[in-house]
């Protein structure tokens, strides 16, 4: 087990090492040329990778800005059109500053998130850069953005300080979505028992899900922590449904990259964590603190027991996180493509590959949500699991026998 | 590389993750109580009810296996009862008729031996009667031949000649 789990790692890291490498080609190749025409603004923010929503007609596109566009969290859902033509939902923005809580429409930036426009409350001046939310200077810079910025090389650094930003996101809406249907979809098959009785086949939602209920349950739960499984089956069939609905969503082209996002898959690999401890047996903790070895190698072993404690749920969350983010980078980067050789002839080879992929990523949401319930059951099992050490003991007291 | 974008990427947002671990708690109580313990249970009713249905069907069938071949014991146990009630009944038969027979063989015994007796008895009174009127009629009989023998002189003397003849033969 320990074995694949590794394979899994090594896979999500790859994977997420070759996308990057990607990404950075990109946009060393067409992202940070300054071309004529642009502004003064829009050549800082190019000059300094810094995605700008208002390029000129005809400029290069950077299909880094437009990737990293659709993998994070804005304050407003984008749907298409640029600049000041752009459609997009306006969403809550609730800043907790430093005399109290604001909230306001998304839309009180008007489409800005280069630091351009500043919405005050109650004398607190907030600006929104790369869509995070920053207290505004008194004056603007040389470009008219309210932040200061230090463009070391190509590294940006935003200098200001930052509210608490509880605001409804894209995520945030898109989540509250994903737990209505979740809601909808469950409490109404739950009806379904109710209604026509328990001795009736499953109808329609009914029989999608119950299969699936029970393959969580059977061979998840069952299957790897084993006796005593049942009180563990509602955690892992929520996780396992909400990770599935937001990796369905996220495939939709307007949908929001929750499952993709790492404050996300932080609270899940978090609750796991939280979960496998709590319900840590004795073995468990001996395994960590007494392990089965050499007392000379204890040293070593502890603080790696320790380590692995933590490991464990960082490398659930990350491999979410990666997967997600990553399919969604290949599929706008073969899209980007097109628009970065300016020539629709490159859809007969991008539209057939990100179709591939996209069907790829139908596969990867049902896997991706399988493996996290998958591990987080295995962890609870290790945890929970007791017939381990018994068989150490029978091993070395066989083997005292045959000594004797 | 844009370090500002990448650090955005895998740097969690405190709003984010506040509105997760809130939306995770409902859903984790909220789906637990309403969605998943009715769904598992309602599942589990209805395997426990078809493992039910299995055992008892299979247990029907091995009741009904038991119930033909109890019957057919049963069947045969009438049989060999009945064979049983016919034999003691002939058996009854033929030890009524022979007992009949001996009775009725020991009463026309008796009947005889006492009708046999009864007879010797009437014969034996008829033989005495019979002595008795003999004996009167031989004394009437000799007491008229002794009168006529006796009515003359003549024959008084013949007869005593006769007497005399044959006590000298003697």
């Amino acid at each position: 087990m320990t074995s694949k789990i590794n394979t899994f790692k090594k896979f999500a890291n790859i994977h997420f090492v070759v996308v990057t490498l990607l990404m950075l080609s990109f946009n060393n190749l067409f992202g940070s040329e300054p071309q004529e025409g642009q502004t003064e603004a829009e050549v800082h923010s190019a000059a300094s990778s810094v995605p700008h929503e208002s390029h000129a007609e005809g400029g290069p596109v950077d299909i880094t800005a437009v990737a990293f566009e659709h993998i994070l969290d804005s304050h407003s859902w984008h749907f298409w059109g640029e600049g000041h033509d752009a459609v997009s939902l306006p969403l809550p923005v609730i800043l907790k500053g430093k005399n109290g809580i604001y909230t306001f429409m998304s839309s009180e930036f008007h489409h800005d998130n280069q630091g351009f426009v500043v919405v005050e409350k109650n004398g607190e001046r907030f600006v929104n850069f790369e869509e995070k939310i920053y207290f505004a200077n008194e004056t603007p810079n040389e470009y008219g953005q309210y932040v200061s910025l230090t463009a070391a090389d190509k590294e940006v650094a935003v200098l200001n300080e930052t509210p608490l930003d509880f605001s409804i996101t894209k995520n945030v809406t898109q989540m509250f979505i994903s737990m209505f249907v979740l809601f909808w979809l469950f409490i109404s098959i739950a009806n379904a028992y109710k209604t026509t009785g328990v001795t009736s086949a499953p109808k329609g939602k009914q029989s999608f899900f119950e299969p699936l209920i029970i393959f969580v349950r059977d061979d998840i739960a069952k299957g790897n922590i084993g006796h005593g499984s049942e009180k563990f089956v509602p955690y892992l069939l929520t996780v396992f449904f909400l990770i599935l609905v937001n990796n369905v969503f996220g495939l939709i082209p307007i949908g929001a990259n929750l499952t993709g996002n790492i404050a996300f898959t932080l609270v899940l690999s978090t609750a796991t964590l939280i979960i496998t401890n709590l319900n840590g047996n004795k073995n468990y903790w001996s395994h960590i603190f007494l392990p089965h070895a050499p007392k000379a190698i204890w040293p070593i072993l502890i603080p790696i027991e320790i380590a692995g404690i933590f490991i464990k749920p960082i490398a659930l969350m990350i491999r979410l996180f990666a997967n997600m983010t990553a399919g969604h980078i290949i599929v706008i980067s073969l899209i980007g493509l097109i628009f970065v050789f300016k020539s629709a002839m490159i859809g007969f080879v991008s539209v057939p590959f990100a179709l591939f992929i996209d069907i790829l990523e139908c596969l990867v949401a049902f896997l991706q949500a399988f493996i996290f319930t998958m591990l987080t059951a295995l962890f609870i099992g290790s945890a929970v699991a007791d017939h381990h050490e018994d068989s150490h003991q029978d091993e070395d007291h066989n083997l005292a026998k045959s000594h004797h | 590389m844009n370090v500002f974008i990448l650090a955005s990427l895998i740097e969690p947002s405190v709003g984010l993750i506040f509105w997760t671990t809130i939306t995770f708690i409902i859903l984790l109580v909220l789906l637990g109580k309403f969605a998943w313990k009715p769904i598992l249970s309602a599942i589990k009713t209805r395997e426990q009810g078809i493992e039910e249905a299995l055992s008892s069907a299979e247990k029907a069938l091995n009741d009904m296996r038991e119930l033909r071949s109890n019957n057919e014991k049963i069947l045969a146990d009438a049989r060999s009862e009945r064979d049983n009630l016919l034999k003691e009944a002939r058996d009854t038969k033929e030890a009524i008729i022979a007992e009949a027979k001996a009775k009725s063989q020991a009463e026309a015994d008796r009947i005889m031996s006492s009708a046999r007796e009864q007879i010797t008895n009437e014969k034996n009174a008829a033989l005495v009667e019979l002595k008795n009127q003999v004996a009167t009629l031989s004394i009437e009989i000799a007491e008229k031949i002794l009168r006529s023998e006796l009515s003359s002189d003549d024959k008084q003397k013949a007869l005593v000649t006769n007497l005399m003849k044959d006590v000298t033969l003697n």
